[in-house]
């Protein structure tokens, strides 16, 4: 018993000597993830760029993540634990983490914060999102060639601006193949849920819909509708295996380009906070190949990424008319980020009223 | 030949005492071989996961924050076994206890005085214990099996928070995600300290003391004691069993229905679609664990708190799954049943077919 109790004593004193000296000098970089990062969506993604990052700057950093994280009282400890451990840059990935992560930041001064998809700035927090929307105009697109009743079904997570303005992008892009399409919602309120997903899936294909979309993180939808014979698109990441025969593209996310860049900036010393809003033009937004569909889809679905990317396309042009007929943007005019960011409205030709 | 377990006539009084120590112990062991399997120096991830959560201020004031809603809800547990009464449903009532008083600041947002929060705990209470109360209600006039009928209700309760959260009590300011309104100055527990610990962590003490005293001291707690090992005897002397269960019930609905607002009007700080990560069902293992003993619930709710923290750590440091904190509860509870298991019966080997009566 007494050598079993020198053991322990031993190991201990050992762990805290190996730990005492590898700590200094490197960057210690922390992760917040909403999922698990096998969701193969959007946890999976910010995980691909924090691989990323170790690939780029190798022994210069370390990182460390914490996934599953509810957005809740716990956020604010798992965060805090990050920056009690000596992280100097931590990333919260998901929205919900915004006032916990403000919270934390006050405290710890000195630790920059990278919040995803917050519209809150402070100091040392600064605030990143993607331009989703413009791959969500391609893919309506696409949806409204491929599909043969004129219906797709989209799977929403929870109605903030972010969900509404890609329902409104894809059903823009769609109208301009098919100004008749439709589109059936239905709400999740979950972010991750593949029995909920599933379902939803598997009620709009009932209701007649033929193409599968949407936002939130499992592959279950795509899997759905590649089993009833339905097409759709990825979500986040590319989840042709998911479903070989029935993904048309998906909207990749590639944090990796931005979270170079910003560990850059620290170990340079030129961090600073504020609010960057990537898309195609930057790479944060990438589509994966076209496929499952003819070739004169794949060269306009090619054109249209090719117009928004080099910035002579913007899915939000004028004239723009809200679901009640009114006006929401003149003919000509594009929409500015602001009004982008606070969008609240469905456009003309949606089914379905937004969950009040 | 066959295993049988026999009832022994006689229980060790020590064993009972130690048998939470043993199951602590077991689990441990196992945990460490767990690690080794998966690669890891067992001793390290063993101190990370249960030493390291009490080696600084911050994880100390935050065990506390994790101790208080289970050790106020374990000890009415507590109270509801030894007589012998299942409240499983522990985490409706937190649920309904949140509800009650969050309609306060939902209600009457610009209402700012100590009352607002007095009000808020005392409705917490009484949501808890009306929604304890039916189960209890169902047992005692169609004899309904509380385990299953206290087990169902909590679905009904998150039902009920689920669909207010994201309908009527929505913030109409919060950008349409299923949240209530932030909660604000007197709509909040005051904090002890610099950290998060809330006042919650002194009314779980302040729990924990009076139902010490009432189970050591009062009639009523010779009442429940009574009730609880013998429903004849307790008639006899003219105890109601009907009542002791609708008493336990009620307690202990009253006390998880103000962990309920303590978690929501502290470390929340609003409403959301879960409001606790299992606490209910956590609080169970506690009453356990710590021998359906008020004082002991205190130590248990302690412990269990150190396994949620320490899953964390465990992730952090370790890189390993979220999941194992709830491994090593799952442990901690299997043990300590088997260990009292033994302690009531013994195991014999029986020739040929299994004997009748085997339990």
């Amino acid at each position: 018993m007494k050598k079993l109790i020198g053991s322990i004593a031993l190991s201990l004193a050992m762990v805290f000597a190996v730990g005492a000296a590898s700590a200094a000098e490197k960057l210690k970089i922390g992760f917040i993830y909403v999922g698990p990062i096998g969701d193969h969506g959007w946890s999976y993604q910010h995980d691909q760029g924090r691989l990323a990052i170790e690939k780029a700057f190798g022994d210069k950093v370390e990182t460390v993540y914490v996934e599953k994280v509810a957005e809740g009282p716990d956020a604010e400890r798992a965060i805090e634990r990050l920056a009690r451990k000596g992280a100097g840059l931590i990333f919260t990935t998901s929205f919900g983490f915004m006032e916990p992560t403000l919270k934390v930041a006050k405290r710890f001064p000195k630790v920059k914060f990278e919040h995803a998809t917050g519209y809150k700035q402070s100091k040392n927090v600064a605030t990143y999102n993607a331009r989703f929307y413009e791959g969500r105009y391609i893919i309506g697109q696409i949806a409204a060639k491929m599909s043969k009743s004129g219906t797709a079904g989209y799977i929403a997570s929870f109605p903030i601006p972010e969900v509404v303005m890609g329902i409104n992008s894809f059903i823009l892009g769609a109208q301009t193949i098919n100004p008749n399409f439709k589109l059936k919602v239905i709400w999740v309120n979950s972010w991750f849920d593949p029995g909920k997903e599933a379902d939803a899936a598997k009620v709009l294909i009932g209701q007649g819909a033929d193409i599968i979309t949407q936002h939130t993180d499992s592959t279950a939808p795509l899997q759905i509708a590649a089993d009833k014979g339905a097409m759709g698109f990825g979500q986040a990441s590319n989840m042709i295996k998911f479903a070989p025969k029935a993904q048309l593209t998906s909207i990749v996310d590639n944090w990796a380009p931005y979270y170079v860049r910003r560990v850059r900036a620290v170990l340079d010393g030129t961090w600073t906070s504020s609010n960057t809003w990537d898309g195609l033009t930057q790479g944060t937004v990438e589509m994966a190949p076209y496929t499952n569909m003819p070739a004169d889809v794949a060269a306009m679905a090619k054109k249209t990424q090719a117009m928004i990317t080099s910035g002579k396309l913007h899915p939000f042009t004028g004239p723009l008319y809200k679901q009640d007929g009114s006006m929401a943007l003149a003919a000509g005019k594009v929409m500015d980020d602001g009004t982008l960011s606070g969008m609240n409205w469905y456009v003309k030709g949606i089914d379905g009223n937004l969950p009040k | 030949m066959m295993l049988i377990l026999e009832k022994r006539s006689e229980q060790s009084r020590a064993m009972t005492f130690l048998s939470p120590i043993l199951a602590i112990g077991l689990t441990v062991v196992i945990g460490g071989f767990i690690f080794a399997g998966l690669g890891l120096d067992p001793f390290k991830a063993l101190y990370i996961y249960f030493i390291e959560p009490m080696t600084s201020l911050w994880s100390i004031e935050e065990l506390v924050v994790k101790a208080a809603p289970l050790i106020l809800i374990g000890a009415g547990l507590a109270i509801c076994y030894t007589a012998n009464v299942w409240n499983i449903g522990a985490e409706g009532q937190l649920t309904i206890g949140a509800l009650f008083g969050s309609a306060i600041p939902v209600y009457f947002t610009a209402w700012q005085s100590p009352l607002t929060l007095v009000l808020m705990l005392v409705l917490g209470a009484i949501g808890g214990a009306l929604f304890g109360a039916i189960p209890a209600l169902l047992k005692n006039r169609f004899g309904a099996n509380e385990i299953l009928t206290s087990l169902m209700l909590v679905y009904v309760a998150q039902l009920l928070l689920d669909w207010l959260v994201r309908g009527h009590w929505r913030d109409p300011k919060g950008f349409n995600f299923p949240q209530s309104v932030p909660f604000e100055g007197w709509q909040l527990l005051p904090l002890l300290g610099e950290g998060r610990v809330h006042m919650g962590a002194i009314l779980a003490v302040i729990a924990v003391f009076i139902l010490w005293v009432m189970m050591s001291r009062s009639l009523r707690g010779f009442e429940i004691r009574v009730i609880g090992s013998s429903p004849r005897a307790g008639a006899f002397a003219g105890f109601s069993q009907k009542r002791v269960v609708l008493f336990c019930f009620m307690l202990s609905g009253g006390l998880a229905g103000l962990a309920g607002i303590c978690e929501v009007a502290g470390p929340s700080g609003q409403l959301q679609p879960t409001i606790s990560p299992g606490y209910g069902f956590t609080a169970i293992i506690v009453a356990f664990l710590g021998r359906l003993n008020p004082i002991g619930v205190l130590f248990a709710g302690v412990l269990l708190a150190i396994s949620y923290l320490g899953g964390e750590a465990a992730q952090v440091e370790l890189g390993i799954s979220d999941k194992t904190a709830q491994v090593f509860q799952g442990m901690l509870l299997f043990f300590i049943l088997a260990c009292d298991t033994l302690i009531h019966y013994r195991i014999k080997f029986a020739p040929g077919r299994g004997a009748a009566g085997a339990a």
